[in-house]
């Protein structure tokens, strides 16, 4: 039994793959490039020492905004804001942490609460809009990504830029040495060779891993955790049991913006130390996307994130070598993403149907036996 | 919305409506000081309608599918896809078949979505989403097939491409009719003058001269949408899907039929106003220039009560907010003064109705507001773009109880089930 739902559940996402796979090799064919050759391409390149560090990297805030996410559509709550929020903390964060200077792990410390507190402040509004006056939160977390896109805008060229630059490239000051996040090279080179090409894996991946396994034991070990699984499960159910609805709203919300608030800290912490205008945008979409893939479960995200990380550490690669287009690995991704939960929706009738008629021969067979 | 037919006095009291609200602008821009000359003109006036189209299209294909029970997210992916695939016809084969082909991109991505969420029941939200990550890895590898190898082309943009044309509607603003150049009744009026009269004209000549005949078009697809909507059976079936799909059912409408029909033209929609930001409002394909629109037509469904008129009205308070930022920002400034008067107003409203709460909302709106106009002398650039974004955020919150949408809108639905 329990083999065959192991079997199930991956099912839906290898079947997701190998389609997308599929279409992007028609699609390769069609322009008239060798599929063989560019999937060839970036295996080879892709499995490098160096491709993978580019992996771990680039899946780190992929992971956490996948995370941010998942909080909320656990119990059908989407939050599409994760955008604004994470760039809003990202640079709030960033600024607040070149103004102060404190021993290392505190100064860090301070840098992460401001980010998680400004990012769930936003997403917290639009919880707090829902209970209380019933507004979409889709809605309202779009609008609000706007506006908090807007006032980056604002607050950069205004307040929060260094005044002691003058080039065009308006940025925050830099943040001390000890506000700084160290980089995992010295642990990955003892296991194996040394990283090239200057290359740091940042040690915000273990800080995603370690939200990773916090949202495991929150949703299976705790009562909050409980109430908002079930509230996505069966809401009337849910609130028939005597969960608080609009609490478990607003916590979800809260707590997606808090994790929203860490996705642009690896950059922060870890490689520019400052905000400026070239600072990673896009995350909080993407990490829609990866969310989606991995069926807002802790482990999916991760393989979510880490496809997403690899392929697009990897697809450069086809560039350089002229064998197709690295652009086919956005399509890649694309039609992943779509296929993925069609997928699951296919193998979720599929396993209700199977249960159905499990339960419908379980019990003739008793009525049958129940005879005399 | 019921059924009564559309009587002229509805069309009068519209336009009554635009009268006052010109009016009202009007003199806000004759009392603001730092004075400002943009705030009611008629380069305003035109900026404002070529920017409201796309919203509108997209606003109007929001209620196609969810007057059809299917919430569409996917609406910026569908534009995103209009405006590649828009840029892309105009290259090949002329502007119209331009605009043909952008509709056909959004609607492929319309049918995608309809197979997605009618076909495989995936919760609406999630495709639609997975739609919008999807659309942009297709342009951007369509660029790069079809653009990058043509001078001016690129990754993320594509070669200049032609508009479909621009027309003066006769006697109103002197365009030709059969040779015979008419007078500009519109324009002589709005250069005489007259308070608030020549205003009034001004913006008239703006949204009546060099008007592009895809906005035209755009504009038809309001009172063809209600038509089509609200006044043919087939309509009927369409937003009996919507509000209550297995009654519908058991009166043989084919609601699968139904909602993929309305999903198609939804993404169609959608498509067009992609293709007319490409063709018609910048002359180019570029990269992420939807900038969001698709999310924006979504809010006017909201904010205009799933109707069509009232998304129209909704896209013209994002156009204007869309065309005053690329203009005069002290015109920007005085609207600070008629929202904070405007809000005050409101308040008092709501303080006589005993509407506590409401009244010391908008009372803490409009101190600020009143306050912060006196001080300055103009807003800063960030504020105009996203005013429509706070004023939708404000309308939901003041006004949800008011709002009704379809009864069965983003339910999964599965024939022979409840």
């Amino acid at each position: 039994m329990t083999s065959r739902r192991i079997l199930m559940a991956l099912a839906a996402p290898v079947s997701a793959f190998v389609f997308s796979v599929l279409i992007s090799s028609v699609v390769l064919l069609a322009v008239g490039t060798s599929p063989i050759a560019a999937w060839a391409e970036l295996l080879s390149f892709g499995t490098r020492l160096e491709t993978l560090v580019e992996t771990g990297n680039r899946a780190t805030p992929l992971y956490l905004a996948g995370i941010a996410v998942a909080v909320g559509f656990r119990m059908n709550l989407f939050n599409i804001g994760v955008e604004g929020q994470y760039i809003l903390g990202a640079l709030l964060a960033a600024s607040a942490g070149a103004a102060v200077n404190l021993p290392a792990p505190l100064h860090v410390l301070l840098i992460l609460v401001v980010a998680m507190t400004v990012a769930a402040t936003f997403s917290g509004l639009a919880g707090y809009l829902k209970v209380t006056r019933g507004v979409h939160e889709v809605i309202s977390t779009i609008m609000l990504n706007a506006i908090a896109l807007s006032m980056v805008g604002y607050l950069m060229r205004t307040w929060l830029s260094d005044p002691e630059d003058t080039s065009l490239n308006l940025k925050t000051p830099e943040i001390p040495e000890s506000g700084r996040f160290p980089n995992l090279n010295g642990l990955v080179e003892a296991f194996t060779r040394d990283i090239k090409g200057g290359r740091e894996l940042g040690g915000f991946l273990l800080v995603a891993v370690l939200v990773g396994i916090l949202f495991h034991l929150f949703l299976t070990r705790t009562r909050a955790g409980y109430d908002l699984r079930i509230t996505g499960l069966n809401p009337f159910a849910a609130e028939a049991s005597g969960v608080d609805p609009k609490a478990t709203v607003l916590r979800a919300m809260l707590l997606s913006g808090a994790v929203a608030g860490l996705v642009g800290m690896p950059e922060i912490l870890g490689d520019d130390f400052k905000f400026d205008l070239s600072f990673t945008k896009g995350l909080g979409f993407a990490g829609i996307a990866v969310a989606l893939i991995g069926r807002n479960h802790p482990a999916g995200i991760a393989v979510g994130a880490l496809l997403f990380g690899w392929l697009d550490s990897a697809a450069p690669i086809l560039d350089v070598r002229g064998d197709a287009p690295r652009e086919i690995v956005s399509i890649l991704q694309g039609v992943v993403v779509l296929t993925a939960v069609v997928a699951y929706e296919v193998v979720s009738r599929v396993r209700r149907a199977q249960e159905a008629r499990d339960a419908a021969t379980a019990s003739a067979r008793s009525d049958a036996g129940g005879t005399p | 919305m019921s059924t009564v037919p559309l009587r002229e006095s509805r069309v009068l009291r519209w336009m009554l409506m635009a009268l006052g609200v010109i009016i009202v602008l009007s003199l806000t821009q004759e009392l603001a000081r730092p004075e400002t000359t943009d705030l009611v003109s008629a380069g305003t006036a035109a900026s404002t309608l070529r920017r409201a189209v796309p919203i509108l299209l997209a606003g109007l294909g929001g209620i196609w599918a969810e007057r059809a029970g299917v919430v569409n997210i996917g609406l910026e992916g569908m534009m995103v896809l209009g405006t590649w695939f828009g840029a892309w016809g105009a290259l090949e084969f002329g502007p119209w078949w331009g605009i043909a082909i952008g509709i056909a991109g959004g609607a492929a991505g319309g049918l995608l979505h309809a197979v997605a969420t009618v076909g495989f029941g995936v919760d609406h939200i999630v495709s639609g989403v997975a739609i919008n990550i999807l659309a942009p890895g297709i342009t951007r590898f369509l660029s790069r097939e079809f653009f990058s190898n043509r001078p001016g082309g690129g990754i993320t943009q594509s070669p200049r491409v032609e508009s479909v044309g621009h027309v003066d509607i006769p006697f109103l603003s002197g365009g030709d009719l059969f040779g015979w150049s008419t007078p500009d009744i519109f324009g002589w009026l709005a250069d005489r003058g007259w308070f608030i009269v020549s205003d009034v004209f001004a913006v008239a000549s703006g949204v009546t001269s060099n008007i592009s005949w895809a906005t035209l078009l755009a504009l038809l697809l309001v009172p063809a949408t209600v038509f089509v909507l609200w006044y043919t059976p087939f309509g009927l079936r369409v937003r009996a899907s919507g509000e209550h799909p297995v009654a519908a059912d058991s009166l043989g409408v084919n609601v699968y039929r139904m909602k993929y029909t309305a999903v198609v033209v939804s993404g169609g929609m959608a498509g067009f106003g992609g293709a007319f930001i490409a063709i018609e409002q910048t002359g180019i394909y570029r990269e992420a220039q939807t900038q969001g629109r698709g999310f924006i037509g979504l809010a006017t469904v909201i904010f205009g009560n799933w109707r069509p008129v009232g998304a129209f009205l909704g896209s013209l308070l994002f156009g204007f907010a869309d065309a005053l930022q690329l203009r005069d920002r002290t015109a920007v400034h005085a609207l600070l003064l008629l929202a904070g008067v405007a809000v005050g107003v409101a308040a008092l409203r709501a303080l006589k109705q005993h509407r506590l709460s409401t009244a010391g909302i908008l009372l803490l709106v409009t101190a600020p507001m009143l306050w912060w106009y006196a001080v300055t002398d103009k807003v800063m650039g960030e504020l105009p773009p996203v005013t429509p974004h706070i004023v939708t955020l404000l309308v939901l919150v003041l006004a949800t109880s008011r709002l009704r949408m379809p009864a069965a809108n983003g339910l999964r639905y599965r024939r022979g089930q409840e």
